[in-house]
């Protein structure tokens, strides 16, 4: 693998994917680095059925190899490995790796977002064990038997639907009294027989021996605690973004996002910081890809002005 | 660049649990398309630590009573073995170091 780019992308989500395509077909040579798999929260994605062209929906891992597939084909190269930090070198843009540096022109940024832990006893102890944020991958494991789903939002309804196709019972543990997903999705989860709701509940703790057996209930209401047998536990309670690895190099805002001007450049110029990871108003997949395609543009516009 | 092997539960005995040298264990399924996500990593890592390592993929649908032997309830998990022992266990989508990591030390 060389160590010297027109464009490095860090994060191989829709974001980052989306960027290597456009860069690759505007002759970029560009290298696409991930830190886990391809993908982003689309590989772990049952069906979307909200991207543009595809009336009956999608599979999430399905469309995701896709992408890849397309930004392979105009030439970007991926390769598996940690960012560590970012540095400016003179007209370098520079990202550590465990393996060393590599060089760039420009940078994007598109780490994206992991899942949010919920931070109980239990939670991490029995990841594998019944705790899980995957349901496409472990919803099979769970045929004919009760599973909670924490969270209300639109990852946690979207889930938690799927799970019905094999869970017993599927109980969306909710800390307010009404969900926050999106309509279709609320409504198509509140008419569903084997949904079932905690409202105004909070987990205090994931139970069991040597795999799940229940969860710890409170209610934030009345202050009564109950339990909750369940063998299976799908947490969804939010996004971090990942940006630790950028300490003080760019501004973020107070949920540590990247602040960005509309070309998608942070601070420093020819970096770049696209899709989850930045401040913005709507986190869908088609934005995402949208905002990958606009920092790929801006890198293009950046590149071109460098050269003179 | 080295595939890894479909062990079934008839040659799972003699292709991990018999092996001279450490084997690595993908547990998969069909059903699982985050699980295919995982592929590229472990055929990068079957290059990396060829002639040391045997790697292996299992699909927990027909080999569903090794699965449950060793109680797996998350796919993808991958399991590596040396001298019949499961010895490291790694669960869900992580990133290529955590495999590299667990392979280090079992060769150490």
């Amino acid at each position: 693998m060389d160590s010297e780019y027109d464009l490095i992308v860090v994060g191989a989500g829709p974001t980052g994917m989306t960027s290597a395509m456009f860069a690759g077909r505007s002759n970029l040579k560009t290298l696409l680095i991930e830190r886990m798999v391809p993908g982003g929260q689309i590989a772990t994605t049952s069906t979307v059925e909200n991207y543009p062209g595809f009336t009956d929906g999608i599979e999430g891992p399905d469309l995701s190899e896709a992408m890849l597939e397309h930004a392979k084909k105009w030439g970007a190269v991926t390769t598996f490995n940690e960012v560590t930090g970012i540095r400016v070198e003179g007209d370098y843009r520079v990202v550590e790796t465990p393996d060393g540096d590599l060089r760039a022109k420009a940078l994007i940024i598109t780490s994206g977002a992991d899942h949010r832990r919920l931070g109980v006893p239990g939670e991490m102890e029995f990841m594998g064990k019944g705790v899980s944020n995957c349901a496409v991958c472990d919803g099979a494991f769970f045929a004919d038997s009760p599973v909670a789903v924490i969270g209300g939002g639109d990852g946690a309804i979207d889930e938690g639907l799927y799970l019905t196709r094999y869970a017993s019972k599927v109980t969306v543990v909710h800390r307010r009294n009404e969900l926050r997903a999106s309509k279709i999705l609320a409504e198509r989860a509140l008419a569903n027989p084997v949904m079932d709701f905690a409202w105004n509940s909070v987990v205090q703790s994931i139970n069991g021996d040597k795999v799940v057996e229940s969860v710890t209930l409170k209610d934030t209401a009345s202050g009564a605690i109950s339990e909750l047998p369940v063998e299976g536990v799908f947490i969804y309670v939010g996004l971090v973004p990942n940006t630790d690895y950028l300490k003080g190099m760019v501004d973020l805002d107070s949920g540590g996002h990247i602040l960005v001007n509309p070309r998608m450049e942070t601070k420093i110029s020819g970096v770049f910081a696209a899709g989850d990871i930045r401040q913005k108003a709507a986190r869908q997949l088609v934005s995402a890809a949208g905002d990958g395609a606009t920092a790929a543009v801006s890198v293009r516009n950046y590149i071109k002005a460098l050269a003179g | 660049m080295a595939k890894p092997v479909e062990v079934t539960e008839q040659s799972f005995d003699q292709a991990v649990l018999q092996s001279q040298e450490p084997v690595l264990v993908d547990f998969w399924a069909p059903w699982c398309a985050p699980c295919r996500h995982l592929a590229p990593i472990v055929e990068e890592l079957a290059g990396e630590y060829d002639g040391k390592v045997t790697f292996t993929k299992l699909n927990v649908d027909e080999a569903s009573s090794i699965a449950a032997k060793y109680g797996i309830m998350s796919i993808p998990t991958v399991m590596v073995f040396k001298g019949g022992q499961a010895v490291k266990q790694i669960v869900g989508l992580r990133p290529k170091r955590d495999f590299q990591g667990a392979l280090n030390e079992v060769l150490s």
